[in-house]
Parts: C-alpha cells; sequence; structure tokens
C-alpha cells in the first residue's frame, strides 16, 4: 500500500523531534531510513505505525487518513531492534498472536492459524521449530520469528526499527541478504530504519537520509552517492573529503592559486569544496592542482590513505592511492579531484 | 538449554572457577540448622513424645479441624483477594505517576512495620458494630468483626505488601515494546493485559500469594483481636495453639503446630514446584 507523510511535525515535550517532514512511499517499495542518532529516523516510524501521534501533519495509507485511525486498525506489521517476542509463548503462538486476537469472522480457525504460522515458518527459513520458546532461539533466529509474526497480519506496511542493530557482522550480512530474497517474494511495502548506510544502500530501492529532524535527500543508492545535494549527506554517506576555498571568477582558488577546477556557476565568495578520497588523480606538475604534505599513511585493506596538509592553514584532507604507487613514499603529493561539489558556507 | 536434563536439580553442579562454594555452602547449611531446623525438629520431637493413638485423636479432634479450617481458608481467600488488588495497586504505582505517589508507595509498607496487634484493635474498632464501617454494615446484615469474615480482612490488611512488594520490580521491567508490538497486531488493551502481561507476571504473582498465605497462616496479633475467637466458628489454629499452652497441654499445643507445619511445607513446596515449572518454560 501507499504511504504518504503530509508535513509531519512531531514535538516531545516542545523539543520539536521532526519539523516539517514530507514523504511519499510507493506501494511495494523497500526504504530505508538512514540517519545518525537523534536524526529523527525512528520517530518517523512510529508516527507510521501509530505509535505516536503527530504534532501537526497527517498520514496517508493509500487514500485514506491514517491519522485518525488507532494503532490496532491501521493494520501495520512492527519489527523492534530487540525482537520483543512474547517470552511466555511458542514461536507458534507468537506469530498466530496476530490473528488470535481478531474479533467474529475475521478469525481463522485454530487449525488455520497453525497452518499459517508453519508456512510463515517455513518462509523464514525455521521449519520445524513451532514449539520452541523464544528463550530457546539464538538472537538471528528470534527476530526472523518477530518478522513472521508482524507479516502473519497481512499488513498494509511493514516497519523494521533497527531490525539487525542487535545482531553480530555476519548474522546481518545474512539476514539483509534473505530479508531483500523475502521482500521480492512477498512484496509488501517495507519501510526500515537503520543507522548503517552501507545497509541502507545496499538492501533499499531507496534511501531516506535524515538529519536533525528534516529529510535531507531522498533517492536510490546511486544518486544519494554521487549525487548528494547538501553537504551533509556528502558527509555522512561515504568517505568524503572538505576543504574551505574561495570561488572567483568561475574558478575555485585556495589562498590565492587557482586549482584547476571551473565552476562557471557557482556564486561568488567562500565555500567548501568536497570530494570521494579514492575520486582523485595525480599529477606530476602542479599547475592548477591541490597540493599537500604527506602528514600521515596508512595502509587500509587494499589500498593506501594518505593524509594531506594543505596549504598556510594546513588543512587536512584524506586521499586514497594504489598500494604500489610512488606518490606514496614522496613527501608532497599534488592532485585534483575527478569528481567533486562545491556548497557556498553559509 | 535443550539438553539440561530436569533431574540437574539432584546433583552438584560443577562449581565455577571462583572460590567460596564449599564455604558458602557449609555456611548456609550450618546456619539454616541452627535457626530453623533445629527449633523445627524439638517441636516433632515433642509432638512424637505424644504417641500416634493420642496424636490422632488431637489431630482429629473436631475443634483442632475446624480451628485448621479457618486458618487456612481464611488466608488462602485473604491471599486470593491479595492477588486481585495488590497487582492492582503495583500497577498504578509502576505505571502512573500522579501527585503523592511516593507517599502512597509508602504506605504500603505500613503493615510491614506496624505491630500487628494495633492493627488488629484498629480494624476491631472499625468493623465492631457500633464502629465506623460496622455501623454501616449492620443494617446490610453484615457482620465482619468477631466473625471469619474479620479474620479474612485482617490477613488482607497484613498481607497486602507481600503481594506489592513482588510484583511491583517484575511490572517494572516490563518492556513497553512488548505492548506495542501487540497493539500493533491488534490486540486491544484487554487482550494485551489478559494474554501478555498477566503471563509474564504470573510467577512473580505466585510468590506473592506464597508469602501473603504463609503469613496469613501464622498470623496470630491482629486476628485474635478481631475474629472473637469463637471455638468451632471464628479461633484460629495459633490460638488454640496458644489455649493448650496456657493449660501447660504443652503435647497437645505441638501437635497441632507440627500439623500446621507439614500442611504449609507442602503448600509452599508445591507453590515453590509451580513456580520453577513456569521459569523453566518462559526463561
Amino acid at each position: 500500500m501507499e504511504v504518504r507523510v503530509a508535513n509531519v511535525r512531531k514535538e516531545f515535550e516542545r523539543f520539536p523531534a521532526l519539523h516539517d517532514v514530507s514523504l511519499d512511499i510507493k506501494s511495494g517499495e523497500l526504504i530505508a531510513l538512514l540517519g545518525p542518532s537523534g536524526s529523527g529516523k525512528t520517530t518517523l516510524l512510529r508516527l507510521i505505525a501509530g505509535l505516536e501521534r503527530p504534532t501537526k501533519g497527517r498520514i496517508f495509507f493509500g487514500e485514506e487518513d491514517a491519522s485518525q485511525k488507532s494503532i490496532q486498525e491501521r493494520n501495520v506489521g512492527f519489527v523492534f531492534q530487540h525482537y520483543a517476542l512474547f517470552r511466555h509463548m511458542t514461536v507458534a503462538d507468537n506469530i498466530g498472536f496476530g490473528l488470535k486476537v481478531r474479533h467474529g469472522p475475521s478469525r481463522p480457525s485454530a487449525q488455520e492459524i497453525r497452518r499459517r504460522a508453519s508456512e510463515l515458518l517455513d518462509l523464514v527459513q525455521l521449519s520445524g521449530l513451532e514449539k520452541r520458546y523464544p528463550a530457546q532461539l539464538s538472537g538471528g533466529q528470534r527476530q526472523r520469528v518477530a518478522l513472521a509474526r508482524a507479516m502473519a497480519i497481512e499488513p498494509a506496511v511493514l516497519l523494521l526499527d533497527e531490525p539487525f542493530g542487535a545482531l553480530d557482522a555476519q548474522v546481518r550480512r545474512e539476514l539483509r541478504r534473505w530479508l531483500r530474497e523475502i521482500h521480492d517474494a512477498t512484496g509488501h511495502t517495507t519501510v526500515f530504519v537503520t543507522h548503517d548506510q552501507e545497509e541502507a544502500l545496499e538492501l533499499a530501492d531507496r534511501v531516506v537520509v535524515m538529519s536533525q529532524g528534516s529529510i535531507e535527500q531522498v533517492g536510490t543508492a546511486d544518486e544519494i552517492y554521487d549525487t548528494p545535494n547538501s553537504p551533509f549527506v556528502y558527509g555522512f554517506i561515504g568517505e568524503s573529503s572538505a576543504l574551505p576555498v574561495k570561488v572567483e571568477d568561475g574558478q575555485v582558488w585556495i589562498a590565492d592559486r587557482p586549482i584547476g577546477l571551473s565552476a562557471p556557476h557557482a556564486p561568488q565568495g567562500e565555500a567548501t569544496l568536497f570530494f570521494r578520497p579514492h575520486d582523485v588523480e595525480l599529477v606530476e606538475e602542479c599547475n592548477g592542482c591541490i597540493a599537500g604534505t604527506v602528514a600521515a599513511s596508512r595502509r587500509v585493506a587494499g589500498t593506501r590513505r594518505v593524509e594531506l596538509e594543505i596549504g598556510g592553514e594546513r588543512q587536512r584532507v584524506e586521499i586514497e592511492l594504489p598500494v604500489d604507487h610512488r606518490a606514496a613514499q614522496k613527501s608532497r603529493v599534488a592532485f585534483r579531484p575527478r569528481r567533486w561539489k562545491l556548497f557556498p558556507t553559509a | 538449554m535443550t539438553t539440561a536434563p530436569a533431574k540437574a536439580g539432584w546433583r552438584f553442579r560443577q562449581p565455577s572457577v571462583i572460590p567460596g562454594f564449599g564455604l558458602t555452602l557449609g555456611f548456609s547449611l550450618a546456619y539454616l540448622t541452627l535457626i530453623i531446623l533445629i527449633p523445627l525438629s524439638g517441636l516433632i520431637w515433642r509432638s512424637a513424645a505424644l504417641g500416634w493413638a493420642d496424636f490422632w485423636a488431637i489431630a482429629t479432634d473436631r475443634r483442632t479441624i475446624n480451628a485448621l479450617e479457618i486458618s487456612f481458608g481464611t488466608a488462602f481467600i485473604a491471599a486470593m483477594v491479595n492477588v486481585v488488588f495488590g497487582t492492582i495497586v503495583a500497577w498504578v504505582l509502576v505505571r502512573y505517576s500522579f501527585p503523592g505517589r511516593r507517599i502512597v508507595d509508602a504506605m504500603v509498607d505500613l503493615p510491614f512495620a506496624l505491630p500487628t496487634a494495633v492493627a488488629g484493635i484498629a480494624l476491631t474498632t472499625l468493623y465492631a458494630p457500633n464502629g465506623w464501617l460496622g455501623s454501616l454494615l449492620a443494617p446490610l446484615g453484615i457482620k465482619v468483626a468477631y466473625t471469619p469474615l474479620g479474620i479474612i480482612i485482617a490477613l488482607i490488611f497484613i498481607g497486602l505488601p507481600f503481594v506489592v512488594r513482588t510484583v511491583q520490580p517484575i511490572m517494572e521491567e516490563i518492556d513497553k515494546e512488548v505492548e506495542e508490538v501487540a497493539a500493533t497486531l491488534g490486540a486491544n488493551r484487554f487482550q494485551t493485559i489478559a494474554r501478555v502481561l498477566l503471563p509474564g507476571l504470573a510467577p512473580a504473582i505466585v510468590t506473592g500469594f506464597a508469602l501473603a498465605f504463609a503469613r496469613g497462616v501464622g498470623e496470630y496479633g491482629s486476628v485474635i483481636f478481631i475474629a472473637g475467637n469463637l471455638p468451632y466458628k471464628s479461633e484460629i489454629a495459633p490460638l488454640l495453639i496458644v489455649i493448650r499452652l496456657e493449660e501447660y497441654n504443652y503435647a497437645a499445643a505441638t501437635a497441632i503446630a507440627a500439623i500446621m507445619l507439614a500442611l504449609s511445607f507442602v503448600m509452599l513446596l508445591v507453590i515453590n514446584l509451580v513456580q520453577t515449572w513456569s521459569r523453566k518454560r518462559y526463561g
């Protein structure tokens, strides 16, 4: 089902957690809410679920205004970071809970509920564990049960709050791939919250980058990574280096030297230059380039990270070199970013 | 976890590398022997001196049986009442903040601290036919003081803190997320409480019940004032023991005490087993 968040604002005791947030989620989409802690991503998720009421604004499920509905009526599947399984119920009872509490004709028979539970257990690859109690399962298994329980009610949207946050790295990667498969198989509209950008970029159809209670950028992994639209997104997603520069006559300057980058449309004055450390070309003769003294050099996996001090202000930036590049031995390195972006200093 | 055999309780578990197992176990056994086992075995020993026929005669005496029935019956009813209302009190104290919450919280412990005789006299004054509450109930034909109903009320008063104080900490640990998940799955408030919260609290509620019940069975001070102490009607077993003692009939007193001891032990053991079972299941 489509979900539309329209101009939602949320305050906790006068403290604003979300400012005027709007977001359209397409039916069947897998969306990641990504941001540092305190960015409001979990608040947004809880607002969609109905676990919080917006201070202002509305949330639509399809054409219906869901903000008027109670949590129970919204029919959302919610999965918590710490599973929140019912400890005193078996796995099968946990999964069947949402069906068992229904009233009247919409409640399936006990036999049907059992059948659905074991069907869902097959889907989450835990066949045969119906009779176990949550205490007898590993963390990864518990999270699968929690997901199966959420899917049992055929939710309009599936909401996952840091679903893999409590699991170790290996299980995380495994479950990530598995969640993608489940999503492709079932087609539930899914929103998940994460602070792990690798998880967001790898798993989601679209990523919503949030910061300080606002949405910074919405886009596919490629759009977010290749064309960040704000200094925050550039800095938050992937590796980045930043340098204070000046724009004059359509050229980018550091101190009194042009660095060989032309920016005809950038506004005149102070600005910050962003680029990716791996997306640079080394130049021999510094004729319009960025040159710096090597301050530190580290080997990181398949590449070498070199930290340079630039100009009189000794601004430090990082660039990445091939391991065997001879520039790493030199005390001075000159380079020019291949792809870059300027943001005027506010 | 699944491989742990049920028999494990009867075997010594491998102690950890941290020293102290031998010393603490030895101390515990010596201490329990000194404080509990020796006095209680003295009791059994004294009543054993009575001989089987005499013991049986005292045990099956109508007055003894009635006193035991009254003691265990009223203690059971009072503990049940406390389970219901004590849980509600604990819920209010844990879940809501309101002006004076700390005062109410402290008030719960008063029955612990108050001399039980004071409680008994206060309740008697209130519920006597000419007391504040007694005079309101009398026209309705409800007699509280000097009846088993009075005993129940005294025992409710005495037992309340046991339930509240055992349930409260477990309630504080309830994860809010579990309730939220139940709500997103469509459960209304009543279903969430009945199917999710109460089963989680059950072990603590059973403990509270056991403590309140045990306390009620042994209670003496507050009850004798309000009970009226009519033999066969509102005479509790502890009072019968005291009466026998005052008659210098030590054997009869110890015999009744031994029966009480055996009954209490069996009931507490059963409650304990129920708890172990539920703990094992729900982890």
